[in-house]
């Protein structure tokens, strides 16, 4: 979805946000994540009332898109940072349709404390015997955890059951640096890279 | 900075033009020959326009330049685009 803010003086700003909510209607819940320099998402998070009038583009992308309808083939996740968000509405989609595709998500995060959505994440999984969810702690690992802080490796994207045989359908998401190195492990772990679809996202300078 | 983004981002934009969806097409690049969606090129923003850039030879295949009241898109890159055409057989 994009959003465009414009100030009185005409000036306009421009940035695209995934939409983090299942199709329902009229409604939807986009996640923006605070740039302390940025240009819009300072305003969203910080200024934007409820009420206010914003201008609005989509949805847009019919590419980074799981169709439920399609074969119950299982899908795996794997989200860096903020790039969780379009992994999240895939996840809520699969629990609104009551869809029996096993899902895994490998969810990337700097500490405990950045992980969004880790709570509805942690009570969607124990109501669930069909999502997974894996973290993957890159600066700070909670205290106990088995494995010290780093990036994403081969081991987390293969577990049991995960294996590129299995021919699930990977959707990728975030900065364009850790889509990368994801995609670039399934592909070297055996999975077909037209299995794989990806979304980087990152600063645009989307001003007009 | 030179990071590139992907074809997603050129949903929005390119969605003004067409009347199907873009990202989702397939576009054959004039450089190399590798087909791949539009969503899966490499787009840089830091330039007066947005410019995808094939993901196997990095040719360029699309250009688009917005103005004030028009756009101007070059697709010199792409030798055959190939869309979906919802509701059709």
């Amino acid at each position: 979805m994009d959003v465009r803010l414009t100030a009185a003086d005409g000036y306009s700003a421009q940035r695209s946000y995934s939409i983090a909510s299942a199709p329902d209607g009229d409604r939807i819940e986009l996640t923006v994540q605070r740039l302390p320099d940025g240009e819009v998402s300072p305003y969203l998070g910080q200024v934007l009332a409820a009420g206010d009038l914003l201008e609005l583009r989509g949805p847009i992308g019919g590419w980074f898109v799981w169709e439920p309808d399609l074969a119950p083939a299982p899908v795996l996740l794997v989200a860096g940072g903020s790039g969780v968000v379009p992994l999240m509405a895939m996840i809520r989609t699969r629990a609104a349709t009551g869809t029996h595709a096993p899902f895994r998500l490998v969810y990337s995060v700097r500490g405990p404390d950045d992980a969004l959505y880790a709570a509805e994440l942690a009570e969607r999984q124990r109501e669930d015997d069909g999502l997974h969810v894996a973290y993957v702690y890159t600066r700070t690992a909670p205290a106990g955890w088995p494995v010290p802080p780093g990036r994403i490796g081969a081991g987390v994207l293969s577990a049991p059951g995960w294996t590129p045989d299995r021919h699930a359908a990977v959707f990728i998401c975030g900065p364009t640096g850790f889509v990368e190195a994801a995609a670039n492990l399934l592909v070297n772990a055996g999975h077909a890279p037209r299995t794989i679809k990806t979304e980087r996202f990152g600063p645009s300078g989307g001003q007009s | 900075m030179t990071t590139h983004l992907d074809g997603n981002v050129l949903g929005g934009e390119l969605g003004e033009l067409f009347t199907v969806d873009i990202t989702a097409a397939t576009g054959q690049c004039a450089s190399c020959g590798t087909v791949s969606a539009i969503a899966q090129t490499h787009v840089y923003t830091q330039a007066p326009g947005l410019v995808a850039r094939c993901p196997s030879c990095a040719g360029v295949m699309l250009r688009l330049v917005r103005g004030p009241g028009r756009a101007w898109l070059d697709l010199r890159g792409i030798s055959c685009l190939q869309l979906a055409l919802p509701g059709q057989p």
